[in-house]
This record gives C-alpha cells, structure tokens and sequence, in this order.
C-alpha cells in the first residue's frame, strides 16, 4: 500500500472540494473493498476523504411512501430496518445474503454501490488486466472465467458487479443522488454502473469528485411481493455465481406487474426489461416465466467456463418468480 | 498533510493515544503498536474473520478498518472481554464445548459470537430468519447460529461445536436479560 | 492410597484453552522483540527462467526500508535436501511465485510497499504446468516418497479383468488443493552471535532446527526453534518454508530480530498443496459383487523443485480382497509450486476414487453398498500378505448403518423429493495407516511430588500437549494435575514432527517410558523422592520396530444424507455420521473434535474446494479465501462422529492409532455417493458445485 494523506472533513461541500482538487483522491466509506485494493495495490489512492461521517446516515420515509436512505448508512442498519423488512423484503434480503456480518457492520451502501468488480486478474497486479491497465490485455477470456460475466462483457473485459444491494435496487426502480463539484443530480440506479465496452476502467458514469449522497425508493407497488435469490458456492459469506431480484404481482392468474434483475452476469446489476415485456399479461406459469427470461438471456455471450450461469440464471429467476407467483 | 495522524481510541475501556501511519490498520495497531496479539490475522483481506472485534459495539473485521479513520472509536477486542480472572460466558462456553483446536480463529469467533448474540437480542434478521414481521428479539436456533456465525473461518472444522458453544452461550444471555 | 481415576480415556479438557480463548496465547509473529523488524516477501512474476535484474531504488527510497535482500545479496545458505529452501540463492525461477527478492523495513506498512516497489526483470522461457492424462513427461517412479514402491502387481490383473462378469472402468479427478491453515506460516528470527532463536509456526521444531542449522552452517545447539502454539498446519507445516529461513537470513543481514508473516495470496505457491490427481479405476467382480479384479491407475504431477508424489493408489494395495490387481502412479515434472502433504496425503484422493468406485459396482451388481464392501472384507493386507492387527472395517459399517438409519434406505437413484429437492444418502469406508516414529522424551518427579514432562512434540490444535500429559498421568499413576508437560520447543528431548497420524503415538509412546521408568525409580526408592528428585529418559528407536509382523490400519465408515436444489444445483449435506476404529481413544474430547474437523474438511472437499492451475501464468488462480472456498460455518450440518472399542496389543502402550487423518478419507465419496443417490448423476470430479450438476437437470422443468 503507498502512503496517502488522510482528511475527515465535516461537510460534504469541503469533502467534495477536496476530491474535485486532487486527481489522486478518493473518497472513503466504509473501506471493506477500498482498502482490500489498496493492499493489493490495485488501488493507489493519494489522498483519502473519509465520508463515512457526514450527514448521510439516516433512513428518512419519503412524502409518497417510499425510503431515502443516506449513502453512509451501513448495510446493517438498512438490512434491519424495519420499513425495509416491510415493504421491500428483496432489499433486505439481498443485503444479509452479501459478505458477512462483520462486512455488513462496517460497509456502507454508497460504497457497496461503488465497489470495484471482481476478476481475478483485476486483482493481481502482477499479470495484464484493461480495468487496471488500460490495453494490458484480458487474460480471462482465455483464463480463469467461471465467475464471470456472460452478459454485457466486452473483448477488453468480462468482470462482473459483485454488489447484492445494487441487484435488489435495480429491480426496485431505485434512484441515485449524486453531488459534485458541478451542483447535484440524480440518475435511475441502472444507470448508474457501466458495461465495460472499450473502457472496462470506468465502473460508474461518476464523474471525478461526484459523490452518492443518498439511495431514493419509490414506494413499494401495490400487492406486489418481492424477493432476492443467491447462489453461490457455500451456503454463505460468498459472491453470486447467480441471482435473481424480483417484484412480482399477479392478478387473476396473469403477470400484472413484474420486475426481474439478475446478478453475477454482467458488469452491472441487469435489469430485464425483455424478460418484463415479454412476461406483462402473460399467465404467471412456470412455462411463461421460463419462456420470458430465455428471451432476455439469448444476449448471453458464455464463454469455456461460464456457460453454465447461463441456465442457472434461468431456473433460479423462474423459481424466485414461481415462488413469489405461489405456483408450489 | 503528512501521512501520519494522531488518533485516540478507547481499547478495552482505555485510552489510547498513537501517533499512526495512515495506511496502519486498526488490526496491525492492535498486534504491532499496542501489543493485543489476542486479535489474530489470518488473511489481511476480510475473508477469514480471525481479526474481528467490536467497534462501537458492532462486530467489525479490523483488518480492513484503518485506525486513521476510527478516531474516538470504543473497541473490544478479545482480551477486553474478561475482566480479571472471570471469563466471559462465551470464551467459557468455548472451553466448554471443545469448540477450537488451533486456536488461531477463536478470539475472532469469540468475538463474533459476543456480536451476534448482541445483534440477534436486538431483533436483527439474518439470510436465515423468516420473513415475517419480527419481534423483539430473533431467537438464536441453531440454522441462525450457523448463518450468523459464517463471517469466521476455522480450518480446523470446530463448527459444530461453535456453534453449540453459541447456542448455550445465547441461551445464558437471555436468561440473564430476563 | 485412594484409587487414581485413570488419566488414559478421560476427556480431558485442552490445558491450553484458557490461554486460546483469552487470546494470551501466542503464535510465532506475536513474540514482541526489541526491535524488531518486518520483512515482505517478493513473489516472481513468471512461471520459469531467470531473474535478470533486480532495481531495488524505489524500494529504498523510504528511509524506514533497510534492506532488499535478493540473489545477489542475501547471506549463502548450504544446501540441504529441500530445494524450495534454497531462497534468494541463485536468479533460476522454477515457479511463479517463488521468492526472488524480501523487503526488510522498521514497519509492516513500509515493508509491504517496499515489496511492492521492487521492481525484477526476467528472462522467461517457455512454461509446462497443466497436468494432462496424457502429458507426455509422465513416468512411472520405481519408488514413490523413497517409500512405496510406484507400481504392483499381483495375480493377472489383464486376464481377471477381460473374464470378469461385471466390470466397471471410470475415471476420477481431483484439483489442486489447499491447506491453508489459519494462521500464514509465520517466523520471528533473533540472532544472538552465531546462536539462533526462531519462533516458528511448524509441525515439527526439531526437523526445523536441524536444518536451519544445516542451512546455515552451525551447530544445531545453537539453534533453538520455538512453536508452542501453532495455528493448524494439514501438513503444509511438517518441513521447514521459506517463512523461516527468510526470517533468519534477514535477522542476519540486519542484525536485528525479524518477523515475517506469509501472505495469505502467496501461500498457494510456498507452502506446498495437493496436487491435483486424475484416477482410473478399473473392477471387475462376480455377480455376487466379489472384486477378482482390481486396477487403480494415477496420473498426477510434481514440481521440478520437490519429488513429492501424492500416494493416491497406496489405499487399493490395503482395502479389500483383490487377488489380481495392479496399483500404479504416473507423475509428470511440471513447472509448478511444489506439491507436498495435505491431510490424509494419498489415502484422501485415492479413497475419493476407489469408494466412488466400489459405489459404482454395488450399483452395477444392484447390491447395498455397504453389503458389498463387507463382501470384500480382508484379515489379511491384499498387498503385503500381513495379517492386519486389528480390522474392524465390518463392524464401523454395520455400527455406522444402525446409527444413521440407513437400512430404510431405497436403493433406486433420484426418487426422492422434497418440493424442488431431491434427497440421497451414500456411504465409503475411511482407512488411514499406523504410523510410528523414533522420539525422545526426558520425566522427572520432584519432592513435592510434582511431574515434569518434556518432549518437543507440537499441538497444532489435535490436543497434543493434554494427551501427552494424560498419558504421563495414566503412566505415573498421579493425578493429571500433578503433571507438568512441556512441549514446543527444539531445548526438549528431540521429536518427530505433528504428521502422519503419527504424533500422539510417537511422542506418547516415549513419554510413557520414562515416566514409567519414574514410576519404578519412586517405587525402588520406597515411594520417596530424594531431594535432587529423580529422572529418566527414553529413546523409543528400538521399540518402535515391535508389531511390524503385521498390516496396522484404522478403519471407518462414514454415511452422508444431501439435499440437492434441483433448480439450482446448489449441494447442502444434511447429515454426516462417521465410525471409526481406531485402536483406544485416549480422550474422548479431543478425539471427536479430531475426526469431526476432518470430516468438515471431506465436506468442503467434496463441495467446494478448488484450485485452477493457470495455464498462462502458471500460478494457482484462487489464491485467497474469496475465491478459494473452504466450508464456512453455513455449511455445516450436525456431524456425529463414534467409535467402537478396539483392543489391538501391536501398536505401542497405549494401544492407540492415529486419529488426526482418517476423517478426511473417504468423506467426499460418502458425499459424491449421496448425490449420486439423490440425482442419479455420478460425479466424477471434484468439487460438485452447481456447475457439475446443471447439466444433468434439464428434465427437471
């Protein structure tokens, strides 16, 4: 880890001054993935701006019945809130089903949103990666890929978003408040990571200095029911290979109201408008659901090793939605 | 602005005043600065949890935490949980149910445990709760045990005994809050 | 006098808990030092050649960094037999990831970024790391681990197999694994003149001592090796690595003392792993399911740095009647970290093959699994000819199979349903050699009558240190209290190391001597201790070549109960019972904590455990907890672990076999087993994560 200059200051405008100034800033939350990188010399930050304490930390309800939830908020604290395990079960699931309880403690959800993907080349300095070293080289296509992406990955990068929150918000139409140097502004939470295309080093459309204040919900739908569904390769404390976000309301027999996002496929959290379109009306049966995600998932683009997400993220979506649709 | 900054917590009900490295983690001030070897390292990373300690009451893995930024931070670590010749129910009930070989992940167990009871006293849910609305306090069976416990990482495969080392070390909690 | 409860048996609690659960134990890093240093190793960045320079400048550039040490720099080390020791000793890079250069700094901070700064130049040349089943450098080894002979034959394998009624032919493969023991392989070197103080995590201090000696050129009394707590080892801790002698060429560079801790990400390539295995077995029985025909072929690979060879074939020369049979290892010099011991090394994967096997002929012969391999029950090692000691293989099954229910069972694959789970049970036998070494140990009784005992043994977390004391107790005839043992330093009487299952016979059986030999020295001098108390020592060389007239095994059965998520391929193990014979159980405590961490560790074999040999680079690609996973507490089901009592007068004093290894034999079959069971999907390869079963789930709409 090189050495960096450390600053805490009280207000976000001071904090986002800092930032903006110095090309070699970064802000700091809670540092579980931060400082993992930094220790691997991944990243090399030369100043860090600790946020963890300004006035982001408070879960407020919104006029219309939804949640604005500060980004210094830990992932704890929102998992456990009681609005939250009311009205939107997905989120908190998504949230105790990522790292563990001690991460949950320490995390914060505007750092969850802004952890770096994972690849295990990303990681290790010592070999060629386009994230880190922009036209080093991927040596996952041909290398170690089974974690990694099938959907939205480029020829320059196939690492893949390894947030649960983000998958859960995706799915709960969630928006982002960001503020910078230039004023503040807002975007949909799918807006908010990028596919790698030819620059896998940007992650986000953040600009430099922009900071997330605050996670906005909109209130929940109606008669809606919500749930997140992880797999991985233990029972706990491990990344997605697959999982599935969905809100799901069905009114005599047929999908009224259907929202999916998949996680541990892509570089961002991948809200499946296809699958939505091709499911609205249609009979919430097993073979409508199946049928509508195959549409989504005919983007796959597996490669040696990671084929298999592509069926795994099928049945899993089909069986949260099943599930939520109490077809068993 | 140097890259060194003086930072005060509160370890184990005493003050500590260093003058810190920037990149020093509250994990290396423990081992190397203040000489609490009792929290472990074990892979520097937050992937193994021998490291974890209370921070502000909260179980936390301090290898990523750095001390710079913990400033006026309370922090307990495994030697701070007994007091003179009295150990703590759960280190007791470790001894109790055999629930370590090695030992090198049981301060971080230990302090773990002492997190969890004191998280599932407080109503939090886990991945392993139903979803129904909750009430006052989650019940630690043995599937929460299990769930809650996942953070800590024993090569040795203690797990079994951990866990009910936990369960019994709950229960006492409970009846004692009672 | 009152009657002594005998120490032998009880289940005493660890004598080191208190201090383990405190957190006042301490490891080989947590030595406070004045002065002390930290040194930051440099891993090479190519898989083979030479380093061609070393710029060190920036590195330097902090005043807190003293020294890089690098093959040009670094103290000359004599060469020992262990060439992964050789460290800083020439520019040849046999591995990616061995230590070409080590930064020794005032703080842990400055030396991590100083290790970081170094900058190394290469000379690559082409690289060869990926085993194939075909890898044109297979040989056949005459001799595999200067133990065991590569290849046997017995009867006519070829003839026995074609005339066969029922013949099975698979192929079985296991990754590379990893030990990975919580605690980094750590070292805190203080140099005093020409003596050495080293705390060392290790699994055996005397073996550490006698090299570090030899490595650098002084007397092995000059050099004292501390382990007294050591945090898990699964054999990547039985010799000396690079943690140590890194540690005390720095010190001597700088003179100052020095500590190192492995980094958890370069553990894979410097402390040894299992190598990865692709077996083929081959059966061919009668229709009543009697093996006549047995061959267990393996292919495996070993770096060109090391010899060590995984035994995987060794359990088919020992487990059932075969009177034709062929055994056999390949291996092939890859340029890859050195493999070495991990847990149960040979029997772990060979008994993953030959169980799943065994499991493929019951089905085949439609005869319960646990049937057919009492059918092929032996009083005699197939191999040696040797009547075994003791043999209760049959009785671990049938034990096994009353406790776990298993005759309820429907023998018909994939008819069991839970909603979108499909449900099995399966079950596999566990072996694991009696091995005995040569140890010393020194007791002595003072007036008082107080006991002190002492034996450089080491507890890296079997209980070691309580049953050496109960044994000292049980052959005193004194209270457990009144026994003082010591352990884990290179000053006591010499000892093999933690290994082999081999610890608590090896080391116990030598402190039963001489206290026995107390014992009789109190007793001649009518029961009194003379002022200057009264000692013995013993040298076990002799007595340890007793009992050698016969095949010395434990055995046991284990049964596991899977779920499988039919949507998802997820694998969740239910249950986990296991049966062991294993000679007497000295304490019941420890013992069940032994066989139940092992079976923990089967699981996470069995299901999760996975190492990618990457063909580009030449390192092992999941080389940290995130990516390389081991069973956390979530996967864990309740595990039961029993023995039957086992009375066998050739083993040594204590009438006691091995207990640290046989609970990883035969676990992943068990499992592998079960999951055949619930799917009808035989699996072949480890691990069986979601991405093996998928395939086979398409009929499940």
């Amino acid at each position: 880890m090189k050495t960096f200059r450390y600053e805490r200051p009280t207000d976000p405008a001071a904090a986002i001054a800092l930032v903006a100034g110095d090309s070699g800033a970064r802000y700091l939350g809670g540092g579980t993935n931060l400082v993992d990188l930094m220790k691997l010399g991944v990243e090399t930050p030369e100043l860090l701006v600790d946020v963890s304490r300004l006035p982001f930390g408070e879960v407020e309800e919104t006029g219309g019945g939804g949640l604005r939830i500060g980004a210094a908020v830990r992932n704890s604290r929102l998992a456990t809130h009681m609005l939250v395990r009311e009205r939107y079960p997905a989120l908190s699931q998504a949230l105790l089903s990522g790292a563990s309880a001690q991460l949950r403690n320490a995390a914060t959800i505007g750092g969850n949103l802004l952890q770096r993907t994972r690849c295990l080349y990303f990681q290790d300095v010592s070999k060629p990666c386009n994230k880190r070293r922009p036209g080093s080289g991927c040596p996952a296509r041909e290398g170690v890929h089974r974690d990694l992406a099938v959907l939205g990955a480029s020829e320059h990068c196939i690492a893949t978003s390894t947030s649960d929150l983000a998958v859960a918000l995706a799915a709960l139409d969630a928006t982002v408040h960001l503020a910078g140097p230039a004023g503040t502004r807002s975007l949909p939470l799918t807006d908010l990571h990028r596919l790698p295309g030819d620059a896998p080093e940007r992650d986000t459309v953040l600009r430099h200095g922009e900071l997330i204040t605050a996670v906005e919900l909109p209130p929940p739908p109606r008669s809606a029911r919500s749930a997140y569904r992880k797999v991985r390769d233990r029972a706990s404390y491990a990344f997605a290979l697959a999982s599935v976000a969905a809100v799901l309301n069905v009114r005599d027999g047929a999908v009224h109201e259907v929202r999916l996002a998949f996680g541990g496929l892509a570089a961002k959290p991948w809200r499946a408008n296809g699958a939505e379109e091709a499911l609205q009306g249609r009979p919430a049966t097993e073979d409508s659901f199946a049928a509508a995600v195959r549409t989504e998932l005919t983007a796959c683009r597996p490669l040696r090793d990671n084929g298999y997400k592509v069926a795994l993220a099928e049945r899993l979506a089909v069986a949260v939605l099943a599930q939520l649709a109490e077809l068993d | 602005m140097g890259t060194t900054t003086a930072v005060t917590m509160e370890i184990n009900a005493e003050s500590c005043a260093l003058d810190l490295d920037n990149r020093t983690t509250l994990l290396d001030a423990l081992r190397e600065h203040l000489g609490l070897t009792g929290t472990k390292k074990g892979c520097d990373h937050g992937q193994c949890g021998a490291c974890t300690v209370l921070v502000d009451g909260l179980r936390m893995n301090s290898c990523l935490l750095l001390a710079v930024a913990l400033d006026g931070a309370q922090v307990t670590t495994v030697e701070g949980l007994s007091s003179d010749a009295v150990l703590h129910p759960v280190q007791q009930a470790f001894i109790d149910h055999d629930a370590f070989q090695c030992g090198y992940c049981t301060p971080g167990q230990i302090c773990s445990a002492v997190g969890a009871i004191t998280e599932a006293a407080s109503g939090w849910p886990s991945a392993a709760t139903a979803q129904e609305r909750p009430v006052g306090s989650v019940a630690l069976t043995e599937a929460e045990i299990r769930e809650r416990m996942s953070g800590n990482l024993c090569r040795c495969g203690a797990y079994v005994n951990i866990v009910s080392a936990v369960a019994e070390a709950a229960e006492a909690a409970r009846e004692a809050g009672r | 006098m009152t009657t002594l409860e005998s120490a032998l048996g009880a289940s005493t609690a660890r004598l080191e808990g208190r201090a383990k659960v405190s957190g006042t134990a301490r490891y080989a890093a947590e030595y406070a030092s004045e002065g002390a240093l930290y040194a930051w190793p440099v891993p090479a960045g190519i898989a083979r050649g030479e380093v061609t320079a070393v710029h060190t400048d920036a590195a330097m550039a902090d005043p807190a960094v003293l020294v890089v040490l690098t093959h040009d720099n670094a103290p000359r080390l004599r060469p020992v037999e262990d060439r992964t020791l050789a460290l800083l000793q020439s520019p040849h890079v046999a591995h990616r990831g061995q230590y070409v250069a080590l930064a020794v700094a005032t703080s842990l901070e400055a030396a991590r970024a100083a290790a970081a700064a170094v900058l190394v130049q290469y000379k690559a040349d082409h690289h060869d790391v990926v085993l194939t089943e075909d890898h044109p450098g297979l040989y056949a080894p005459e001799e595999i681990d200067g133990l065991w002979p590569g290849t046997r034959e017995h009867g006519d394998f070829g003839g026995a197999y074609a005339a066969a009624e029922i013949r099975t032919d698979a192929v079985y493969t296991i990754p590379p694994l990893h030990n990975h023991p919580m605690e980094p392989h750590a070292a805190t070197a203080v140099w005093d003149g020409d003596a050495l103080t080293v705390y060392d995590s290790n699994q055996g201090s005397t073996a550490v001592q006698h090299t570090l000696a030899q490595l650098f050129g002084i007397d092995a009394g000059q050099v004292r090796v501390v382990s007294e707590h050591v945090g898990g080892g699964f054999g990547s801790k039985g010799t000396p690595r690079p943690n140590v002698v890194l540690a005390a060429m720095a010190a001597r560079a700088v003179d100052r003392p020095v500590k190192l801790a492995v980094p958890r990400n370069h553990m894979p390539a410097v402390v040894g792993h299992r190598a990865p295995t692709i077996q083929r077995i081959r059966i061919g029985a009668g229709s009543d399911g009697r093996i006549r025909a047995l061959a267990h072929e393996v292919v495996t690979c070993t770096s060109t740095v090391g010899h060590f060879v995984e035994p995987a074939a060794l359990p088919s020369r020992m487990m059932y009647t075969a009177p034709n049979s062929r055994t056999s290892h390949r291996v092939t010099r890859l340029d890859i970290p050195a493999p070495s011991w991990m847990r149960a090394p040979g029997e772990c994967p060979g008994m993953f093959a030959l169980e799943s096997a065994i499991d493929e002929l019951a089905d085949i012969c439609g005869l319960d699994p646990v049937e057919l391999r009492i059918r092929n029950d032996t009083e005699v090692e197939p191999d040696s000819g040797l009547p075994f000691s003791s043999r209760h293989l049959v009785e671990c099954l049938q034990e096994g199979a009353r406790r776990f229910g298993w005759h309820e069972r429907d023998r018909r694959p994939g008819i069991r349903r839970e909603g979108r789970l499909l449900i099995g049970s399966g079950v596999a036998s566990s072996m694991y050699p009696v091995i005995i070494f040569p140890s010393c140990a020194a007791a002595h009784a003072d007036p008082d009558g107080q006991y002190r005992v002492r034996v450089n043994a080491t507890d890296i977390g079997t209980g070691a240190r309580t049953v050496l004391a109960q044994i000292a107790a049980d052959a005193l005839a004194a209270p457990l209290g009144r026994v003082h043992i010591s352990i884990g330093s290179s000053d006591l009487p010499e000892a093999p190391l933690a290994g082999g299952s081999s610890g608590t016979a090896s080391w116990g059986w030598a402190v039963h001597n001489a206290c026995a030999q107390v014992r009789e020295l109190v007793e001649r001098s009518g029961g009194s201790v003379p002022a200057g108390g009264l000692s013995a020592s013993a040298d076990t060389t002799e007595d340890i070549k007793s009992g050698q007239e016969y095949a010395r095994c434990a055995f046991g059965a284990q049964f596991a109960e899977v779920q499988v998520d039919t949507d998802t391929g997820e694998v969740r193990v239910r249950r986990l019972t296991g049966v062991f014979a294993a000679g007497r159980i000295l304490n019941p405590r420890t013992a069940r904590s032994q066989f139940i961490g092992a079976m923990t560790m089967g699981l996470s074999m069995a299901l999760m455990e996975a190492s990618t040999m990457d063909p580009e680079f030449g390192d092992h690609a999941e080389r940290d907890f995130a990516s390389y996973h081991v069973a956390a507490c979530a996967d864990l089901p309740a595990i039961e672990a029993h023995w039957i009592g086992e009375e066998d007068p050739h083993l040594n004093p204590m009438g006691s076999k091995g207990i640290g290894e046989i609970g990883i034999v035969g676990t992943a079959a068990a499992i592998a087993n079960a999951v055949h069971h619930a799917t009808g999907v035989r699996v072949r390869t480890l691990p069986i994560r979601p991405d093996a079963l998928l395939p086979h789930f398409a009929h499940f709409a």
